[in-house]
């Protein structure tokens, strides 16, 4: 790997942009969170559990996860057209995928935990910034979870494999590479791989060690602002 | 309680008898509607995948104003599987129709500079429309070779004065693919601690996560997609990818 690879905003390799976590930003709902990585932003709120509507949708033996991932229409360059999208759809599918293995949704029968993740701010990672805020939304509802898990995209610009690439570096080079992955960093459990672009095993398995050090970076933001929150040892008071 | 099928997956067996590495016998055939501009079905043991082709004229994206456009839809046809039903599409059915559709595009085997008419203005739309006939596990890979198979069948139709296309001539001109980059995709499939490919029916309600991979004629992996509510850990992946490997390269024979 090219170790002069000088990124644009002179980040290393494997370093995330800067990132700002924050619980309890919609106070009405039963957990909440905004998450912000370099210039992405997201909301993520939680309703529930609550009774299942549809009425017989609702499963006897657990909960169900149901997620809602969109831009916000002023969210990107392009006005987004408002409401659901193919891609919306499959986003909020994956995002419910990276989030289950973490939870145990036996110990909710009946419920559905509803879960709405909005995108205010686009500069790429839109959907690992927004799992990043439904999971830390999740833990302040005080659903059980297992730990916070937590995303990141890893990206390959000019050969290199690099960590959370913003727009700018996205829109670089002939095959632009995105593998979005989310984990539980703590036991090393891969719950988002998405990938499109080219790249050899080897770089994959670059790209995969590469995010689980992001994830544990962004794990530990999360984490914080729980101790924030309850203004435990560690927190550092605002 | 665990059942047989996953005891079974457990002990390295199948139901039918095969190894977890097995692939079920694979039939292409072309020429499926001569009102397509290419076409094929794939029998994968049992099930079923029609794919057809269609293209028009419309107009280039504002940020590649040269290329001519992919589209790739599927319908999960409710003759085919008792649990689909009519009606907009599912999200299992986008899921399908956008990993296949990242997979030839993040390829780039279709040179899509070579289907501009006029920059900026006009250009080819390629429509690739996938219809399961009959679900018996594993659409998504007979779907994804479908595609490919039916893009490789496909001629230009004619095209007159005044963009107007004629279909029922169709030029000699094949649409200009790139053989090498030609991506074809296997999806590794997770049970307990066991990873294997192409389930049946039956298998697929033990699968705890699944992980499709398009990889190229070069070797280059051009998409992937986890689904299902499991994990893989990072040895897995790479497992899976290995796997997935040797079930592309036997496609590729099947392909040609």
């Amino acid at each position: 790997m090219a170790k002069k690879f000088q990124r644009n905003d002179k980040r290393k390799i494997d370093e995330i942009r800067p990132m700002e976590a924050k619980v309890g930003v919609v106070p009405s709902a039963e957990g909440s969170a905004m998450f912000k990585m370099g210039k992405t932003i997201a909301i993520a709120a939680v309703r529930g559990p609550r009774q299942v509507v549809p009425a017989h949708k609702q499963k006897s033996d657990r909960g169900l996860l149901r997620c809602t991932y969109d831009l916000m229409s002023f969210s990107v360059n392009d006005r987004k057209r408002p409401g659901p999208s193919r891609r919306s759809s499959e986003i909020s599918m994956v995002i419910e995928n990276s989030l289950l293995p973490a939870m145990d949704l036996s110990k909710l029968p009946y419920t559905s935990v509803d879960l709405y993740v909005y995108i205010t701010q686009a500069d790429a990672g839109t959907r690992c910034v927004g799992i990043n805020a439904a999971s830390l939304a999740l833990a302040d509802a005080g659903i059980p979870m297992k730990e916070l898990v937590s995303a990141v995209a890893v990206g390959k610009v000019d050969g290199n494999v690099i960590l959370d690439l913003d727009k700018f570096e996205e829109d670089q080079g002939e095959f632009p590479t995105d593998i979005p992955i989310a984990m539980m960093p703590k036991v090393g459990k891969i719950t988002l791989l998405q990938l499109d672009g080219k790249v050899s095993q080897k770089e994959l398995d670059e790209a995969m060690k590469l995010a689980e050090k992001g994830c544990k970076d962004a794990q530990e933001v999360m984490e914080e602002a729980f101790r924030v929150k309850y203004d435990l040892d560690g927190g550092k008071k605002e | 309680m665990k059942s047989y099928i996953k005891s079974l997956i457990e002990n390295g067996q199948r139901v039918d008898g095969r190894k977890l590495t097995d692939v079920r016998d694979i039939v292409i055939t072309n020429d499926v509607s001569t009102k397509a501009e290419g076409s094929a079905r794939v029998k994968w043991g049992d099930t079923e995948v029609i794919a057809g082709v269609k293209m028009s004229v419309g107009t280039p994206y504002g940020d590649s104003p040269d290329k001519g456009t992919l589209m790739v839809t599927s319908e999960l046809l409710p003759m085919a599987n008792e649990a689909f039903s009519a009606g907009p599409p599912s999200i299992e059915s986008i899921e399908l129709a956008r990993v296949i559709d990242r997979g030839i595009r993040e390829s780039n085997m279709i040179d899509l500079k070579k289907l501009c008419i006029k920059e900026g203005e006009a250009v080819w739309t390629v429509f690739v429309d996938l219809y399961i006939i009959n679900d018996a596990g594993n659409i998504l890979d007979a779907a994804a070779l479908a595609a490919v198979s039916a893009l490789k069948d496909s001629l230009i139709p004619t095209l007159e004065e005044g963009n107007k296309v004629d279909y029922d001539t169709p030029t000699k001109n094949k649409l200009p693919l790139i053989e090498d980059r030609i991506p074809l995709t296997s999806t590794v499939f997770k049970s307990g601690n066991k990873l294997f490919v192409d389930p049946v029916l039956e298998e697929t309600s033990e699968v705890d996560a699944r992980v499709t991979i398009g990889i190229s004629a070069s070797g280059d992996i051009n998409a992937m997609q986890k689904g299902g509510a499991g994990f893989f850990t990072i040895d897995e992946v790479n497992e899976a990818v290995k796997m997935a490997k040797v079930v592309t390269d036997s496609l590729r024979k099947i392909l040609k």
